[in-house]
């Protein structure tokens, strides 16, 4: 057994004794302890949360053994009389300066830490990962991929209120993305943070890095990931109504399923706006606006149309309506309040299609057809 | 001079008896603390199972968003005033607080106050859902028309607490006996003189910053808009200016309060009363300089990361002092365990554990694995449930007999504090394997890892809050009899309030007594 | 039944109180309501602020009619006295505090989050990628130029005599105290006749300065960061200047009326420290947001 798998096993002991009402045995399966990184910094933190840990463990079963020790031997009911002492100057002293020491043990290995995690120079990738109410965009900036990452559709499903799913059923529930960002394994990714509404925190336990999104700023980390795999995490920042429900997946491949990946992806952003020329039947419309609907709208107005709370009702709404078809267009492109503008997540298919959709749904028939063409930027 | 007071509802409209409005005060707070956890339990139900059951994720927001805001706010604070109120002036020997209207008044704005709060969560677009931190521009740009409310809201509960802070500031060092030199006050009067500056120095502070959110809201200013020159993370730095300072303001009479229970079932005096004094001023000092370890991940330049790390782990020294103080207290001491005392050894252990946390999250690097995870959640419970809740209770039943004149139920009240005791380590303990296994707080549904956890921390919070009920009824009781309680209470506690008759009549030291 | 309590004076039940919260509830809820709760908008109506203002206004007369009554009626003994100075003295460090917030976000705005967004410190991808060509300039209205092109606010001019005007106003009481002490009536009326008046004016230039502001320079609330800091610093002062001379109003009709004694005078002293406090924050504005 490695030292370090060591240290992890104790680790999880040392938790499960912490809890006295339970077997330990009962939590054979579950996780006690922090999760391990497949990053060198994230085995510093590791080893630097458990540095902590066990001290304040020892500094706990001290003094809370000497406490115990006095509830137990002197007690009235023992027949002892109380000792009359109340201050001493060098005890009061060693108990102040002996605390201090710790704390210095601990910055140590601390501060070290922490300059490593702040070093973001000499990157070999860099992605911004800007967040959004309530999904991530990432934009590979040294090649220009840029996409979106919502919850996936199963999840999404399952956890709507009462959705009548049951949640156990999906597979990795709330914690799978439709578009999962791909990196290289044993290179140094940088992510540039930032948001384009509310703050927003990418976090991704086992590549330890949580750094904050915050509009207007641009904050930097990194991570070299040692390990391929799929890690997954979330957003660690309250960011309004569905704010559980933004994760994020990082694969981690070799560098030639990266290659593969990358230029994949730059084909079919240039297959995308392919559609944009031709005539869309109201039906091909309506299914596909559908689709972005469910993606994009529904996490506000929800899937019957009627909003709820600062959302308004789509159904039966004057824009989606009786207003005009460019006004339309031009709010779902634009944005207004706390509506986010979707210029630049929806081509001119998928925008003239959840137009459709929601002149169509809802009980809206208004027999409103809009064409890609309809739909300029 | 007669113990004549005024009858019916006027009495306590209108009353300036420090007696009396102590008794406003902790009413006021226990109802919050039960309308408070009335929302807790909302939360708990929903994160029993996985899935959305019971509530949708907006109306989850605003229930997280007013349970702390209620508690903090509402319940644990106005509690505090309310023993400083009653106890305060009977310690001191003092004929009652100094400014005694405008004490009446501090209590009289909360429930206006209050009222605003909560009256938000059912105006069109929903109450606040952006967090008991409403940072912006969740709180600004992102959030319904009722925020301009919970601004005014917060205004008036600023200016209650600073009106009662000079109150109580000016009754310490204006009122005390003769003979009653600062370094003779209880630990108690100490904690609060020091608290009561806190509250002077910070409550303003929040006041800065919802008036700029306010600003940014409705008239246009751009504080907290990059675009305009501002910064959404200034919010943070003016809010924790005024939050870090205002969870010590939880704390320290909590202290105090352990401070005098301990050495009465100790029958032996405090240990180290000056180093308690200067350790209590000493938090109270780097409370102001610490303030940015709740933002290690926003970004900050690492010489400030490093800075907020170190000065935020020194305040392990001073509380050092304190357990240390308590446990040297007991330490030969001829104990008995009725039930304030079994209540303040609990404060000792399950305080000193959320303080070990505080330690872990205080060190950055390691923060970032932990910042915004339910190991935030448990450490900030076991301080605040488990330390200054605890501490209250203890408190409660502690003079309760002095108020009512009556004994408690020493029976239920021990069941009490075994119900509780129990139920709330299987509330929050486990909530720290949740967070380091990677549970985001303030979310309404997880991922299925964390389902076990979270099923144990519901029934544990169902069965805690449940007994606070016992409480409830416990106090009632008392209220309407008991067993008579004689001057002293316990066993030859120390202190002026138990030189008095119980219950205290309704003006005490009238003429000054004498300290030797 | 007045409790003479050791000789220190033990109100009995008030009133005051529950109306002063009633007062203040209604005035900030109306004014909640009036509010267009979103950056862009108009004020609805303020009925129900001015109803609020209103019992305010009752309860700030009768509560400090009765307190001017009681100590007129030599109630107050000197032991109260001190209460009520510290009392006063802890108002005004809790109003320091206030002020401190606007101050503190006008120095991280200028040190820091200007400077970052125009890419110091490890700020080098914010302006690369989001405010290009932005350049750390102070006064600014933000990379975004919100509120657009205008004019900033010189330090010569207005504030510059305004700056004078409230120095004098501090000598002014200061002398009125004097001649209080020295018992000579007329001249405590003259100086806290000058004080107010020098209030006034300050206040009147102050309102000329920011219609100058709003109209001829385009520098408004909404302009930027700038606009921002400028308004809240010095409207929150202004606002304060005006408490302060209706204090001291009220301080000049009680010596009018003859009511204070070379020893027992609190209430004057009281509006005397708060103006020498508005004076203070006024130096700091003059250098921080006018002058530097
Ligand atoms: C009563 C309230 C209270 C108290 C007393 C404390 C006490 C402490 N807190 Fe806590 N804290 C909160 C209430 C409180 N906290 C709340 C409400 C939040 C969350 C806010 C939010 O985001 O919503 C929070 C969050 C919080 C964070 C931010 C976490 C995050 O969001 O990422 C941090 C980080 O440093 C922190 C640190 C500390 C420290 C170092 C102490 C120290 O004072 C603890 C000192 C005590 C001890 C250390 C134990 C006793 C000492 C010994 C027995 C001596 C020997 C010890 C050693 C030297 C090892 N707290
Ligand atoms: C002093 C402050 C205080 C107190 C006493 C409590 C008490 C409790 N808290 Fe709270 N809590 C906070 C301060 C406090 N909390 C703060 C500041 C936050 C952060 C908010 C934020 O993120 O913005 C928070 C957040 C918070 C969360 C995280 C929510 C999230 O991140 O989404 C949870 C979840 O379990 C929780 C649970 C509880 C529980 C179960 C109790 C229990 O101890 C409550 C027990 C009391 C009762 C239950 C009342 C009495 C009983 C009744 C009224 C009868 C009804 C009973 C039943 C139906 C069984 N609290
Ligand atoms: C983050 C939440 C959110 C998302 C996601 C969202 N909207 Fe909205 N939407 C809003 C809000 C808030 C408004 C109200 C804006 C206002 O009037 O200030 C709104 C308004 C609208 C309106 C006008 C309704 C009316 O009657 O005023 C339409 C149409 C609309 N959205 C369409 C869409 C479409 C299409 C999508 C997806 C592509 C979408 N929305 C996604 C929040 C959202
Ligand atoms: Cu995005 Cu939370
Ligand atoms: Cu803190």
């Amino acid at each position: 057994m490695s030292a370090s798998k060591t240290m992890k096993k104790i680790g999880s002991l040392l938790c499960a004794g912490l809890v006295m009402l339970l077997p330990a045995t009962v939590f054979a399966d579950y996780k006690l302890n922090m999760t391990p990184s497949v990053t060198a910094v994230g085995q510093d933190i590791y080893n630097l949360h458990m540095i902590i840990l066990w001290i304040v463990t020892i500094v706990g079963i001290l003094v809370f053994g000497v406490i115990i020790y006095s509830l137990i031997n002197h007690r009235k009911s023992k027949g002892v009389t109380p000792a009359t002492f109340h201050e001493s100057a060098t005890v009061e002293f060693v108990w102040t300066v002996i605390p201090f020491i710790i704390l210095v043990i601990i910055a140590v290995p601390a501060t070290k830490t922490l300059l490593a995690i702040e070093d973001t120079s000499k990157s070999d990738i860099t992605i911004k990962a800007t967040g959004w109410q309530w999904k991530w965009e990432y934009e590979y900036l040294d090649s220009g991929v840029r996409f979106f990452s919502n919850l996936d559709k199963a999840s999404n499903e399952a956890r709507q209120v009462k959705s009548g799913k049951d949640p156990r059923k999906v597979e990795n529930y709330l914690l799978d993305v439709d578009n999962p960002i791909v990196v290289p394994v044993n290179k140094k990714v940088r992510i540039l943070t930032t948001s384009n509404d509310v703050i927003h925190a990418w976090w991704v336990p086992e590549l330890a890095v949580k750094r904050d999104a915050i509009p207007g700023f641009i904050n930097e980390s990194w991570f070299k990931a040692e390990k391929t795999g799929t890690y997954r995490g979330q957003c660690a920042e309250l960011c309004g109504k569905d704010h559980g429900f933004m994760p994020i997946v990082v694969n981690v491949v070799s560098d030639s399923e990266y290659s593969d990946w990358l230029a994949k992806q730059k084909k079919a952003a240039a297959d995308a706006d392919a559609g944009a020329g031709k005539t869309w039947s109201k039906a091909d419309l309506m299914a596909r606006g559908k689709e972005v609907y469910e993606k994009n709208c529904q996490a506000c107005h929800m899937a019957n149309g009627e909003g709820g709370g600062p959302f308004p009702a789509l159904k039966g709404s004057k824009v989606a309506t009786t207003g005009p078809v460019a006004a339309h267009i031009d709010l779902v492109l634009k944005g207004k309040g706390m509506m986010p503008p979707f210029g630049t997540q929806l081509n001119a298919v998928d925008t003239a299609a959840v137009v459709t959709f929601e002149r169509n749904a809802f009980g809206n028939n208004t027999g409103d057809v809009v064409q890609p063409s309809q739909v300029s930027k | 001079m007669s113990d004549h007071k005024p009858t019916g509802i006027k009495r306590w409209l209108f009353t300036t008896n420090h007696k009396d409005i102590g008794t406003l005060y902790l009413w006021f707070a226990f109802t919050m603390f039960l309308v408070g956890g009335a929302m807790a339990m909302i939360i708990r139900a929903e994160l029993m199972q996985p899935g959305m059951q019971v509530v949708d994720p907006l109306f989850f927001n605003s229930m997280t968003t007013m349970h702390g805001l209620i508690m903090v706010f509402g319940a644990v604070m106005p509690a505090m005033v309310g023993f400083a109120n009653w106890m305060v002036p009977m310690m001191i020997g003092a004929p009652d607080m100094a400014l005694p209207r405008m004490n009446n008044w501090s209590f009289w704005i909360l429930p206006f106050a209050g009222t605003m709060l909560v009256s938000t969560l059912f105006m069109e677009g929903g109450g606040p859902a952006f967090g008991w931190t409403f940072y912006a521009p969740l709180s600004t740009t992102f959030a319904p028309k009722s925020t301009d409310f919970f601004i005014f809201a917060v205004h008036m509960l600023g200016f209650s607490s600073i009106m009662g802070a000079i109150n109580i500031i000016a009754t310490i060092l204006n009122m005390r006996a003769p003979g009653m030199t600062l370094m003779k006050m209880p630990l108690f009067v100490w904690t609060w003189l020091i608290t009561a500056f806190l509250l002077i120095a910070v409550m303003p502070v929040l006041a800065g910053a919802v008036t700029m959110m306010l600003t940014d809201r409705n008239f246009g200013t751009s504080f907290f808009s990059a675009a305009g020159g501002g910064d959404p993370v200034l919010f943070q730095h003016v809010f924790w200016f005024f939050g870090h300072p205002e969870v010590y303001i939880m704390i320290l009479p909590a202290f105090g309060i352990v401070s005098q229970i301990i050495p009465t079932f100790a029958r032996k005096q405090l240990f180290g009363y000056a180093s308690m004094v200067y350790a209590t001023a000493a938090i109270a000092f780097l409370s102001f300089i610490v303030w940015a370890h709740h933002m290690f991940t926003v970004g900050m330049p690492v010489a400030a990361e490093l800075y907020f790390t170190y000065a935020t782990v020194m305040i392990a020294v001073p509380t050092a002092v304190k357990v240390f103080n308590w446990t040297a207290t007991m330490w030969k001491g001829a104990m008995t365990f009725e039930t304030p005392m079994l209540w303040a050894v609990a404060f000792v252990f399950l305080f000193t554990i959320g303080g070990f946390t505080g330690l872990m999250l205080g060190v950055a690097p390691a923060d970032f694995q932990y910042h915004d995870t339910y190991f935030v959640v448990a450490h900030f419970h076991y301080v605040l449930v488990t330390g200054a809740v605890f501490a209250i209770i203890a408190g409660v039943y502690y003079w309760l007999p002095k108020w009512t004149g009556n004994m408690y139920d020493e029976k239920l009240g021990k069941l009490h504090f075994w119900l509780s005791t129990i139920s709330v380590n299987v509330l929050f303990f486990p909530q720290h394997f949740l967070g380091l296994a990677g549970m985001p707080r303030r979310i309404p549904d997880y991922a299925i890892q964390f389902a076990e956890f979270n099923f144990m921390s519901s029934l544990g919070g169902f069965a805690f809050g449940l007994s606070q009920l016992l409480f409830l009824f416990i106090v009632i009781k008392c209220i309407k009899g008991g067993e008579k309680a004689t001057d002293k209470v316990w066993d030859n506690p120390e202190g002026l309030e138990w030189t008095v008759p119980s219950p205290a009549p309704y003006h005490t030291f009238e003429t000054a007594p004498q300290i030797k | 039944m007045s409790t003479q309590a050791g000789g220190y004076y033990l109100p009995e039940p008030s009133k005051w109180p529950l109306i002063g919260s009633i007062g203040l509830f209604l005035t900030l809820f109306g004014f909640a309501t009036a509010l267009p709760g979103k950056s862009e908008g108009t004020v609805g109506n303020l009925y129900i602020m001015y109803a609020g203002l209103i019992v305010l206004a009752y309860m700030l007369f009768g509560w400090f009619g009765q307190v001017i009554g009681e100590s007129e009626s030599g109630k107050y003994n000197d032991q109260v006295d001190v209460s009520f100075r510290m009392g006063m003295l802890w108002f005004i460090f809790s109003e320091v505090m206030f002020f401190a917030a606007f101050f503190g976000a006008l120095f991280y705005v200028r040190q820091l989050s200007v400077p970052w967004l125009s890419g110091e410190g490890n700020n080098g991808m914010t302006n690369e990628l989001l405010w290009k060509g932005y350049e750390n300039v102070w006064p600014t209205n933000g990379p975004g130029a919100v509120g657009g092109k205008y004019e900033s606010m010189p330090a010569a001019g207005i504030p510059l005599y305004n700056t004078i005007i409230l120095l004098t106003s501090g000598v002014t009481v200061t002398l009125a105290h004097w001649a209080l002490k020295k018992e000579n009536r007329s001249q405590l009326i003259l100086w806290l006749f000058a004080t107010v008046a020098l209030g006034g004016l300050f206040v009147a230039l102050q309102a000329y300065e920011y219609s100058h502001a709003y109209s001829a320079m385009n520098l408004k609330l909404s302009t930027g960061i700038y606009g921002s800091t400028f308004y809240m610093l010095t409207g929150f002062h202004g606002l304060h200047v005006t408490i302060g001379a209706i204090m001291l109003t009220v301080m000049l009709l009680r010596s009018i009326k003859g009511h204070f004694t070379p020893k027992h005078h609190f209430a004057f002293e009281a509006a005397a420290w708060y103006w020498h406090f508005v004076d203070v924050v006024w130096l700091g504005l003059f250098i921080f947001v006018y002058w530097l």
